[in-house]
């Protein structure tokens, strides 16, 4: 009976030595008590020891355990100065036997561990060359985050370009990013523009998993200067074998109004029909080649055409599709 | 019998020092010492865990492992009920660790759980568990801490009983399943977190050959789900093991023809149920989680994660029987042979072919579906149907009696169209919090403990369910119980969010679950989700309600199938703070666990 009780505190090594004492101390009285009833008392002993008696790092001297009438001393009593199983409050049985300041910090790293989890990811959705008549060209679109299940904080940067030729179009966004729903976030946060004039954009948007698995992510965006636009991209993957995977994807872009710096007409923007067909050497990595059509509608086909630029442009693409 | 101050300061001094005692080299072993396939065996008054990192391989591939006493599976624990002995774990690893006796009967601060019953076991510490057996039977050990199961700390226990022992046999074999990967266990978290369905090579896709039309798979479509969705980890990430071989160990294990032998089976895995069967040789069931049971004879069975069956067989013939493990998704196949002369290796079946997701497991169990596949004439709680919510008209009840619960054979005649609700928030009760953690509520929840386990309702066999366990010893004690409670397990598949009522661990910690003491409890588990999932209470066992009244079988985890729900009665006379959760340890992990406290006697 004491030898197991000794074995215990021997054993917790979390438990600071004068603890150990402490409660080694208590064992001496142990063998009094009937040895049907070995572990309940042993709890409610070391309950007070924590309750009643207070810390024992701040115990000068070791009491003196085996004077105690423990017939006396009633279980109710010390239960209610640390109640272990109360009716409200902390589960803190184990506080009385470890030490609540051991229990503390275990019990913190547990609820962490178990569901808590944060997570940083980064994907290249779009990495690829763009073949067209013309000047060949590059796209890139990525996105990723970091945190937990229900809030994120989620990045998203886009833009393309023609070889030997500034960057045509490029942007980046930084959001807020909530679960709203079971398939879908709300986003939130800014969108700078990092060629062109200078816009910064506030932004608002939904992204998300539509019914029949149409991945969609939209968004608002309202400039500095006033001008509101909007993007929706929605894809979708069509499982040909279990890693040949053919992805239809289709973008337009809206604006609310004429902005004529940017070559953007009031209603239709754009819009783009893309069909990529990867191959997914590992989840994580997977080449593609496809086709894409691009149109400039409404007024931006107009501003296309002012400035010789074709308002349809096909694309012959070549990429990777990546994450981690 | 007395200890004196310095003894016991002697004992701290040995405790912090445990490091520099003279011990075998595995114990002091840090990466890359060479682990060896389980399993050792220890018994007495004393037992001696070491928990350190080494390195695993089998057929071909290899990877981190952690190993207890320099073995995969860690030793066998033998004991005997009512000898006392002394579990004593050095943890030799860089990281906090912890050993859980699971289904084990002991006080609750040496249950092994950091954060509930203890602090955890720093490293190079030691923590010594005295327990003197008040139960027998199969049981096993393995880490509570973080995601360390998956890497092989884990290890059987057997406790042989004080008196006669009722099941008769003349040779036992552990078969402790368990799948190893050489992908750290982390990484599979992530990947689970990120990427819906990334292990799975078995998705619906143009090419497949899935039973399914057109409409079904629309179906699935609309509802943002995939009917393959079984297995969230499987092969060939997976290597499936039987006591730390794979299935190119060619693990052998003897017998002498006409010999009872007896197969202690745990599933000691993290995240597989397996279909256990030995093509010629019919099992009896003898045990079931180290409780007795009457006996019941079956050709298969499946064992969800943290069960064990105890089962007999007796080959006759001499020749060799493959014992064949065949993961639920039919993705992989643990293997071992039971041979009668040494180099005779079984045939292996063929995997079968991936069963799917069906209406029922969505928990539209209501047109009684279900128990077309029950192999048993238990009552089905017609009460509880709300034959209101459903066209029967466009369900087909006149369907064909053997159109169970496969695949689309139920969707078929099921118009979905009609806007079906998947999510009909308002069947939950208040005691459920609603968020995007769930993506699915059971329309019309279903008792299927006569289900024997996807993908084995139509097989031409007999196969095990929850209604053919019968405890052997009738429960003279029973008492109805004095309240009733219900917890609805809950999840969402696309974000691998995984709770309790809606609410992760992370979140409801300081809010355990709590139980007077002694109170005698029904739980009803309702399954919001379509995976199955094992629940596993650890302290007490409790009384599966499967219609067997006073032989209700005594289990420490209980599978709660698909879209549906499974009641049990539960004592609580085993007082302090016990871990209850999901035994699918990713799932765990991603906050499906919860603390019961019971009270003490005296506690108000």
């Amino acid at each position: 009976m004491v030898r197991i009780w000794a074995t215990i505190i021997v054993a917790s090594t979390a438990v600071s030595p004068l603890m150990a004492q402490d409660q080694g101390a208590m064992d001496h009285s142990m063998h009094r008590m009937p040895a049907a009833d070995q572990a309940k008392p042993a709890v409610d002993h070391s309950q007070m020891d924590h309750g009643k008696m207070g810390d024992a790092e701040e115990m000068a001297e070791p009491m003196d355990h085996s004077t105690m009438d423990h017939g006396a001393m009633n279980h109710g009593t010390a239960a209610s100065a640390t109640v272990s199983n109360a009716e409200t409050g902390p589960p803190n049985a184990a506080d009385a036997i470890w030490g609540a300041e051991a229990m503390r910090a275990s019990r913190a790293a547990a609820y962490d561990e178990h569901g808590n989890m944060q997570i940083f990811w980064f994907q290249g959705d779009r990495a690829e060359l763009r073949m067209r008549d013309g000047k060949d060209g590059y796209l890139w679109d990525v996105q990723g985050y970091f945190g937990g299940d229900l809030n994120k904080f989620w990045f998203k940067s886009e833009g393309e370009g023609s070889f030997g030729e500034p960057v045509e179009q490029a942007e980046v966004q930084a959001l807020y990013s909530r679960a709203i729903a079971p398939f879908f976030d709300l986003q939130a946060g800014v969108r700078q523009d990092l060629t062109g004039p200078d816009r910064t954009h506030a932004v608002i948007g939904v992204r998300g998993l539509m019914p029949y698995m149409f991945e969609v992510d939209a968004a608002a965006f309202l400039s500095n200067k006033g001008d509101l636009t909007a993007r929706i991209e929605a894809e979708y993957d069509q499982r040909i074998t279990q890693r040949l995977i053919l992805q239809p994807r289709a973008e337009v872009n809206l604006s609310a109004q004429d902005i004529a710096e940017l070559g953007i007409g009031s209603g239709i923007d754009n819009f783009e029909l893309g069909l990529r067909l990867r191959y997914e050497i590992a989840r994580e990595f997977a080449p593609y080649v496809g086709i894409e059509q691009e149109w400039k509608l409404d007024g931006s086909r107009d501003y296309a055409r002012a400035a010789g630029e074709d308002a349809s442009v096909t694309n012959y693409v070549v990429g990777v599709r990546f994450w981690f | 019998m007395n200890f004196s101050r310095r003894q016991i300061l002697g004992h701290s001094a040995l405790a912090g020092a445990a490091v520099a005692l003279p011990m075998p080299l595995w114990a002091m072993g840090k990466m890359g010492a060479a682990v060896r396939k389980g399993m050792d065996e220890l018994s007495g008054a004393k037992v001696d865990l070491h928990i350190a990192d080494g390195r695993f391989a089998t057929g071909g591939r290899s990877g981190h492992a952690i190993a207890v006493n320099g073995t995969v599976p860690g030793p066998l624990i033998r004991l005997k009920e009512g000898e006392a002995t002394i579990l004593s774990v050095h943890n030799m690893l860089d990281v906090d660790s912890s050993v859980h006796w699971h289904g084990l009967l002991l006080p609750f601060q040496f249950d092994g759980v950091p954060g509930i019953s203890f602090p955890g076991i720093k490293p190079g510490a030691r923590f010594d568990v005295p327990l003197t057996p008040r139960q027998s039977g199969t049981y096993w050990w393995h880490s509570h801490s973080g995601l360390q199961e998956q890497a092989g700390h884990y290890g059987p226990i057997i406790i042989d009983p004080a008196g006669p022992d009722p099941v008769a046999y003349d040779r036992e074999h552990i078969i402790l399943l368990s799948e190893f990967t050489p992908m750290h266990p982390h990484q599979i978290m992530k990947k689970l977190k990120v990427s819906e369905g990334y292990f799975s090579l078995q998705k619906t896709s143009a090419a497949d050959d899935y039973p399914l039309s057109a409409e079904e798979r629309r179906m699935w479509g609309r509802m943002r789900m995939m009917p393959t969705d079984i297995a969230d980890v499987s092969a060939p990430t997976y290597t499936y093991l039987i006591n730390g071989h794979g299935p190119e160990d060619g693990l052998e294990l003897p017998f002498v023809p006409g010999e009872r032998v007896r197969l202690r089976i745990i599933n000691g895995s993290a995240m597989t149920f397996f279909n256990i069967r030995l093509p010629g040789l019919p099992m009896t069931v003898v045990q079931a989680d180290g409780q007795n049971v009457q006996p019941v004879a079956v050709d298969e069975l499946q064992i969800g994660v943290a069960e064990t069956y105890d089962v007999i067989v007796t080959p006759t013939e001499d020749r060799a029987f493959a014992l064949a493990a065949e993961s639920m998704d039919r993705s992989g196949m643990a293997q071992a042979s039971l041979t009668s002369q040494p180099g005779h290796k079984a045939a292996f079946p063929a995997l079968r072919d991936p069963p799917l997701l069906s209406m029922v497991d969505m928990g539209h169990g209501g047109m009684g579906h279900d128990s077309h596949g029950a192999k048993t004439d238990a009552p089905m709680d017609q009460g509880t149907m709300d034959h209101g919510q459903m066209d029967h008209a466009a369900m087909g009840h006149a369907m064909p009696e053997p159109a169970a619960a496969k695949g689309g054979d139920d969707m078929a005649a099921m118009d979905m169209s009609g806007g079906m609700n998947m999510r009909d928030t308002s069947l939950l009760p208040a005691s459920v919090k609603v968020g995007p953690g769930i993506d699915m509520v059971a329309m019309n929840p279903q008792d299927r403990t006569g289900y024997p386990g996807l993908g084995l309702d139509d097989v031409p066999h007999r196969v095990l369910n929850y209604r053919m366990l019968k405890s052997l010893d009738m429960d003279h004690h029973k008492r109805a119980p004095d309240r009733e409670m219900e917890l609805h397990l809950t999840g969402n598949m696309e974000r691998y969010m995984w709770s309790f009522d809606g609410r992760k661990f992370s979140a409801v910690g300081d809010d355990p679950i709590r139980f007077a003491h002694d109170e005698r409890v029904r739980v009803k588990l309702v399954n919001d989700t379509m995976m199955a999932h094992p629940i596993h209470l650890h302290g007490m066992f409790f009384e599966l309600v499967n219609g067997q009244g006073h032989y209700q079988p005594k289990k420490h985890t209980v599978i709660v199938q698909p879209g549906s729900s499974a009641s049990f009665d539960v004592t609580t006379d085993e007082p302090g703070d016990w871990a209850f959760h999901c035994h699918l340890l990713y799932h765990m992990h991603a906050g499906m666990m919860q603390t019961v406290s019971v009270a003490f006697p005296g506690d108000a």
